[in-house]
């Protein structure tokens, strides 16, 4: 699954980044790593890009790029800012 | 001594370097380094000054900023580094921190916004977390003023003392970390011979930054080595290179905060931004809010507060000169001399400074957006639109700025990583009417349409959009083919701005028009008075028809008779428009002999409402000022393309009023 296909207010496992080049140079830069967490928080009032929390911070990034990132889905969905990214 | 601070975006690090300095701050420009940079005297270290480096998420030579911060530590050597740190976001925020503690640079780690981590009862043990990275951390809060003066004492002993980063290991045993010490084990020699810390240039190495092969002088045989380990390491760890750095400094992050973060639950400020984004960025009032905000601000700059201030300051500058003007007819001073004074220096320079208040309200409100967080918000917002010519929600931002000035706006396109995406940006901002235009939208809408001047300036804007953006489709098609820059973008909380950081920020505005007025337009204003006081043998003239500024604006007339504009005084005062925007209704009130209030009544002997509007479109169109094209050629980098911008926006400024007044003719 591709993090595009989470919904709104789901969350999900970071299981690998695609993308090529600068895009994925700053996705993993900005921590999106296998084995954090994500979840989308909301999508922009034209319909892109969307909005993630990751490592306790927001992020934008297009549903195209969202495309690129392979996650799983995470069983605990509840809103959860204290992990530390980990799974646990 | 000389320190560096070195942080992310929306960490603080602009009011950190503010408290720190004051104002001793000034523009310095360092060898080696493309783009300028501030610096200050420290307040609370004699003889020590701090760099303002621009704010990065990470040391990759992608962006302008990421180089410049590369370039500048490597190059300039400065005596320590003060990282700043978002202690509310601090898992990203230490990213950055571990590639800093590869350069081996005696570093002080500035832990901001602890008052927000502890008001949400959160904790950071300070001691246990100074010991896992290895250098001291200092809780501070930049806004607050508070733990200042203890990080300025902790970084000049340090700095004094050389007392290096002691933690350089980041990486659990394993293969990842056997890469990184075989690597920089073998390049040791070549980076103590270059000066360079060995341990950043093979991590920049095994990242595949090919300009340090070239800085070490590594030969062939040894790049092939280092390819060799690298690979070897990707397939044992099973990631890539880069994912597998990436994932070794989060792991060692994570392992940093589980020993020393305890995190709140949900903070308020971010309860509270969710809550502003809902309204600001919701599905349905996300646009509207923005046309709102804008509305208001520009209603507030131009109508409440511009207007009441310029009218009071151009009352003051008006009783100078007149009190100016009956001390030198008292005095019997040379006819000649009295000229240049009143009708050339006071009534050129006057008339531009009396819109400094509009300037100084612009800035204040778009700085205000900035730091809030809004403007993020609003490129998240806009990204889909830009996307449609080809740019990204980044690039709104320096265009919004041109609605003040382009100087500015310009400048601001360094955020932008890509060149393509920075070019087109720079090519597009001249098109969003800056505000020393509008005293010619004013003076022009008193002048034939009275009473719909919001009209016409509302107008004159979309226009001024509206070809922009056929411009960018059209160069999106030709001249900047390719594809735009990634855009991964933080959605920083929303925070209170700090006054103090906008007050210098308006301030430093102020004073660099300031500076434009006494420098650039005080010449031109007196170029012009000499012109159009003096005949080609040096004679002062009674009548400004015989004057050397209307044998020039003859010259050229020519070119604006199509467009409904031939007579010389309005091509005169396009010229001078050159200078500076404000010169153009500045000239064409000594050309027409009259006071600034007298002028919209003059204007109707030289314009018909038509060509009026021809005039309006290409004044809104046609090149922008000497400081503007001056920035442009500084961050274009390349003469000649400075060069092709200025004359296709002459020329698209020329066809656009040549097609509204020849339709006009045909219809009225």
């Amino acid at each position: 699954m591709t993090l595009n296909k989470i919904p709104i207010g789901k969350s999900g496992i970071i299981t690998g980044v695609g993308g090529k080049n600068e895009l994925r140079l700053r996705l993993l830069d900005m921590g999106l790593v296998p084995k954090t967490k994500v979840t989308i928080q909301k999508i922009a009032p034209m319909g892109d890009p969307i909005e993630i929390m990751i490592r306790g911070y927001e992020l934008t990034i297009r549903i195209a790029d969202a495309e690129m990132i392979e996650v799983e889905e995470a069983e605990d969905n509840a809103y959860d800012i204290c992990s530390c990214g980990k799974s646990k | 001594m000389i320190f560096a601070l070195v942080g992310n975006q929306n960490s603080g690090k602009t009011t950190l370097f503010n408290t720190l300095t004051g104002s001793n701050q000034h523009v310095g420009n360092f060898p080696g380094i493309t783009v300028d940079q501030k610096v200050g005297e420290m307040r609370l270290a004699k003889g020590c000054s701090v760099v303002d480096l621009p704010g990065i998420y990470s040391i990759r030579p992608y962006s302008m900023e990421e180089i410049v911060t590369r370039d500048f530590i490597l190059n300039q050597k400065p005596d320590g580094i003060i990282n700043i740190v978002d202690a509310t976001n601090i898992e990203r925020n230490l990213y950055l921190t571990l590639q800093l503690l590869e350069l081996h640079i005696p570093m002080v780690l500035a832990l901001n916004m602890m008052d927000e981590v502890r008001g949400n009862g959160g904790t950071i043990n300070i001691s246990a977390m100074s010991k896992a990275i290895g250098i001291p951390v200092i809780p501070i809060s930049a806004s607050k003023n508070e733990g200042i003066s203890e990080l300025v004492d902790r970084i000049t002993d340090i700095a004094k003392k050389r007392i290096y980063p002691s933690v350089l290991d980041f990486c659990q045993p394993g293969p990842v970390h056997r890469c990184i010490h075989s690597v920089s084990h073998m390049i040791e020699d070549h980076a103590e011979r270059n000066d360079i810390s060995a341990r950043f240039a093979a991590t920049k190495l095994i990242e595949g930054d090919q300009s340090f092969a070239e800085k070490l002088g590594l030969s062939q045989n040894e790049m092939e080595t280092i390819e060799h380990s690298v690979s070897e390491m990707e397939h044992e760890y099973g990631m890539d290179r880069n994912a597998a750095l990436a994932d070794m400094r989060y792991s060692f992050i994570e392992d940093v905060c589980d020993e020393a973060v305890v995190k709140c639950k949900e903070s308020r400020e971010h309860k509270r931004s969710v809550k502003i984004d809902r309204i600001l960025t919701g599905r349905y009032l996300a646009l509207p809010m923005f046309f709102a905000i804008m509305i208001v601000i520009f209603w507030l700059t131009f109508g409440v507060f511009g207007s009441f201030l310029v009218d009071l300051l151009s009352q003051g500058i008006e009783t100078l000169t007149n009190l100016v003007d009956l001390g030198l007819t008292n005095y019997g001073i040379n006819p000649v001399v009295h000229s240049l004074v009143i009708d050339g220096i006071f009534a050129g320079v006057g008339s531009v400074l009396s819109f400094l208040p509009i300037i100084v309200v612009l800035f204040f409100f778009l700085s205000i957006l900035e730091d809030t967080g809004y403007m993020a918000r609003v490129a998240f917002v806009m990204d889909k639109l830009l996307r449609k010519i080809g740019l990204s929600g980044r690039s709104f931002v320096p265009m919004l700025i041109g609605f003040g000035c382009t100087v500015p706006a310009i400048m601001a396109t360094r955020t932008l990583s890509s060149e393509r995406d920075r070019r087109m940006t720079i090519f597009l901002t001249p098109f969003m009417s800056c505000s020393a235009k509008i005293p010619i939208y004013a003076v022009f809408s008193i002048a034939f349409f009275p009473g719909h001047s919001a009209l016409v300036m509302i107008i004159l804007y979309f226009f001024g959009m509206l070809i922009g953006i056929i411009a960018a489709l059209v160069l999106n098609m030709t001249l900047f083919k390719g594809n735009p820059i990634p855009f991964v973008m933080e959605l920083p909380n929303y925070r209170m701005p700090s006054l103090k950081s906008v007050f210098m920020l308006v301030w430093y505005k102020a004073k660099d028009f300031l500076q434009r007025a006494f420098t650039v337009i005080f010449l031109a204003t007196i170029i012009i008075w000499f012109l159009g006081a003096f005949d080609a043998r040096l004679n002062s003239v009674t009548n400004n028809a015989d004057s050397l500024l209307a044998a020039i604006g003859q010259f050229i007339v020519p070119v604006f008779v199509p467009i409904g504009l031939g007579d010389w005084r309005i091509s005169t005062s396009i010229i001078a428009g050159l200078s500076a925007k404000e010169a153009v209704v500045s000239t064409m009130s000594v050309l027409l002999g009259t006071s600034m209030e007298g002028l919209s009544v003059s204007l109707g002997s030289l314009f018909t409402p038509l060509s009026a509007c021809s005039f309006l479109v290409f004044t809104l169109l046609y090149t922008p000022c000497i400081a503007a094209i001056a920035t442009i050629r500084r961050e274009l980098g390349s003469r000649v393309q400075t060069l092709g911008m200025v004359l296709l926006q002459c020329i698209i400024a020329w066809v656009c009023a040549f097609a509204i007044y020849q339709i006009g003719n045909m219809i009225f």
